[in-house]
């Protein structure tokens, strides 16, 4: 395929598009490429993977800064590489290896990185709901304008933690963005059995906390209404929260059955691709689409080929890092 | 050298490391203007305001998560939960989170917080209100914890648990807030965490306590020494990470292990202590180690049951003699 130039006068709509379908397809190939790996037994651990979810991921990180904090879940991957994520080091964290963002030693689910303001994804669902709170209470005492932003699940809506931090959150207008991805399933189950509310926006209310349901598979809607939500905590005015409607492609964890849902409902769900639904808004980029996509397949692949050549931790690093400060320690 | 009480020791400490480092913050429920409910954060509000004292929901577990999101971003703070009771609400953000945040980031996180936490034998306050459940805490590896008996430990050790990287609880003894004791204060006074104190030394046996049972420990040992009974008394001070070599080189002289704590025996940090003393000591032991604790019960609100469930000077005084005077032989009053 060759180079097409950027069209003339790209406008900063069609710069953003593409920066957004970048994130995206970027998230898309990870995990595609993940779940490859897994299947042949190069990624010995679990994996949670968010493809059909992107959108949220991309829209939500888009308007952040590096000095932006977040938390993510166990289906974190997406958030960390919209986030700032390194494909190398996250890779490498999946392969188990020393050179992994968390030294090999924690996996899929905890993923961190300082340096893009990405406190970790949590394998406890609704774990990271009140670190965020905390991010964002070190941010206004600090008196920066810098929001915190938690993502989490509709199954994470049923645990008592999130109405506790909606609660402090709204007391205290800390500056944080409580943002659901509501894909339908709470692992196995359906919305329907686990939560009597209709939107997890509905809990919002009763603790004053602003909030909206929006298609979470449209990236711009999601976008637009992260900007809002942002812009509104930095100028001090406290947390929001965003519901967005999603659905996950594969099951919850690899491996699983899917009992609880018909291929039917997945086919359905993937016509509403948001990869699709942004190429479709913006037909005369196509081509710039497509080189993203390229890019991003090579990109990943450079990536695997890096971390694979990386090493183990050595038998000694089962001991390192249990304390910042070891007894003697200064 | 001043004489302050213990609850007035935890204060100073709060005041002196709040001035000292601007990151510090304090917050939990009714710690800001009530100045806690038995007075440990009093004044604290007037003096650094309504954002670095904050008086929170009744939310243990939210808070606490609070307290680590925060220090992993730059503060320093130092929740409470008012009574250890109720850290059960809190075990997901200290075991689960805090517990792990610098292995699991491989160092790239740390999580500076305190949780301060009321323990031990109040006032008849009963089941849920009286527990100590500092084994918990110290079978979970990257929490640290600690229990002053004094208030220069009190200052000393609340000091050092701030300046800590790690995330440190300290268990403070509802039944020794307003004890007191002699306080250097024109001195740091930082006690460091992992050393225990010999109060007393003696060649007869050695006695380890800690938090609240440490007066009785203490007393025990003067009832003993008017029978020239020498003991020697150790306080372990820091639980986790426990200092077993005060302890070792103590027993190797005596002979002799006698623990008494305010928990009940099973898995607990007494059952450590022997289990260690049969491993490291067994050359040194003379006689079997003696764990002195509560019947493996909820604790009674009842107050004339208190000297039923809570082992008595009187009782660690009788049962320490029997080890030295009479070993293996049963004693008459137990």
């Amino acid at each position: 395929m060759s180079d097409s130039p950027a069209p003339p006068d790209e406008s900063p709509a069609q710069s953003r598009a593409l920066e957004l379908y970048d994130t995206m397809t970027r998230i898309r190939q990870f995990e595609i490429t993940a779940e490859r790996l897994q299947a042949t037994g190069r990624i010995e651990t679990s994996l949670h993977l968010s493809i059909g979810q992107e959108a949220v991921a991309a829209g939500v990180c888009y308007p952040m800064r590096t000095t932006d904090l977040i938390t993510s879940t166990h289906r974190g991957h997406g958030h960390c590489l919209a986030k700032g994520g390194q494909l190398a080091p996250m890779m490498g964290e999946l392969f188990a290896k020393a050179g992994g963002y968390c030294g090999g030693k924690s996996g899929s689910m905890h993923i961190a990185d300082p340096r893009s303001g990405i406190l970790g994804a949590n394998a406890i669902v609704g774990g990271g709901i009140p670190i965020a709170l905390g991010a964002a209470l070190a941010i206004q005492q600090q008196q920066r304008d810098d929001v915190a932003a938690v993502f989490f699940g509709e199954g994470a809506a049923a645990e008592g933690v999130l109405h506790e931090s909606l609660n402090l959150a709204s007391l205290w207008r800390l500056p944080i963005l409580f943002v659901c991805e509501n894909n339908g399933f709470a692992e196995m189950t359906p919305v329907s059995v686990h939560l009597a509310a209709t939107n997890v926006a509905d809990f919002a209310a009763a603790h004053k906390v602003p909030a909206t349901t929006i298609d979470g598979n449209d990236v711009l809607e999601v976008l637009a209404a992260a900007e809002a939500a942002i812009d509104r905590a930095r100028a001090g005015e406290g947390p929001s929260l965003l519901e967005c409607r999603t659905y996950r492609w594969r099951g919850h964890y690899q491996g699983d059955p899917e009992v609880y849902r018909t291929k039917a409902e997945v086919e359905e769900w993937t016509k509403r691709d948001p990869l699709l639904a942004l190429r479709s808004r913006y037909p005369q980029l196509s081509t710039h689409f497509d080189e993203l996509d390229t890019k991003a397949g090579v990109d990943i692949e450079l990536a695997v080929q890096e971390a694979s050549s990386w090493a183990d931790p050595l038998p000694t690093a089962v001991l390192e890092n249990v304390y910042a400060q070891p007894l003697g320690a200064k | 050298m001043k004489i302050l009480k213990y609850w007035q020791a935890i204060n100073l400490a709060l005041r002196e490391e709040m001035e000292r480092d601007s990151a510090v913050v304090v917050f939990g429920e009714d710690v800001g203007l009530p100045g806690g409910p038995f007075g440990a954060t009093r004044g604290l509000l007037d003096t650094f305001g309504a954002g670095r004292v904050r008086d929170t929901p009744i939310s243990e577990a939210a808070i606490t998560g609070m307290a680590l999101g925060s220090a992993m971003s730059g503060l320093r703070p130092v929740v409470e939960i008012m009574f250890m009771d109720f850290i059960t609400l809190a075990m997901d953000q200290l075991v689960n989170q805090a517990a792990k945040t610098a292995y699991m980031s491989n160092g790239a996180y740390q999580a500076p917080m305190v949780v301060r936490t009321l323990a031990g034998m109040h006032l008849k306050s009963g089941p849920q209100h009286s527990q100590a459940f500092e084994s918990w805490i110290a079978s979970v590896p990257g929490l640290k914890i600690v229990w002053p008996s004094t208030p220069a430990d009190a200052r000393g050790l609340l000091k050092a648990a701030i300046r800590d990287h790690d995330p440190v609880v300290v268990v403070e003894s509802a039944s020794l807030y307003t004890s007191r004791g002699e306080v250097e204060t024109e001195e740091d006074g930082v006690v460091p965490l992992g050393v225990a104190a010999v109060r007393r030394t003696g060649d007869a046996a050695t006695l380890v306590s800690w938090g609240g049972a440490m007066p009785r420990a203490l007393a025990a040992a003067d009832i003993l020494a008017e029978q020239n009974i020498a003991v020697a008394v150790i306080d372990l001070r820091t639980l986790s990470p426990l200092d077993h070599a005060t302890v070792r080189e103590s027993v190797a002289s005596t002979g002799r292990l006698v623990v008494l704590q305010d928990a009940p025996a099973p898995c607990s940090v007494g059952s450590e202590l022997i289990a260690y003393a049969a491993q490291h000591s067994f050359a040194d032991l003379t006689v079997p180690p003696l764990l002195i604790c509560p019947p493996f019960a909820p604790i009674p609100s009842t107050p004339s049951l208190q000297p039923s469930y809570y082992p008595t000077a009187d009782d660690v005084a009788a049962r320490i003699k029997d080890l030295v005077v009479a070993p293996g032989a049963r004693g008459t009053e137990g």
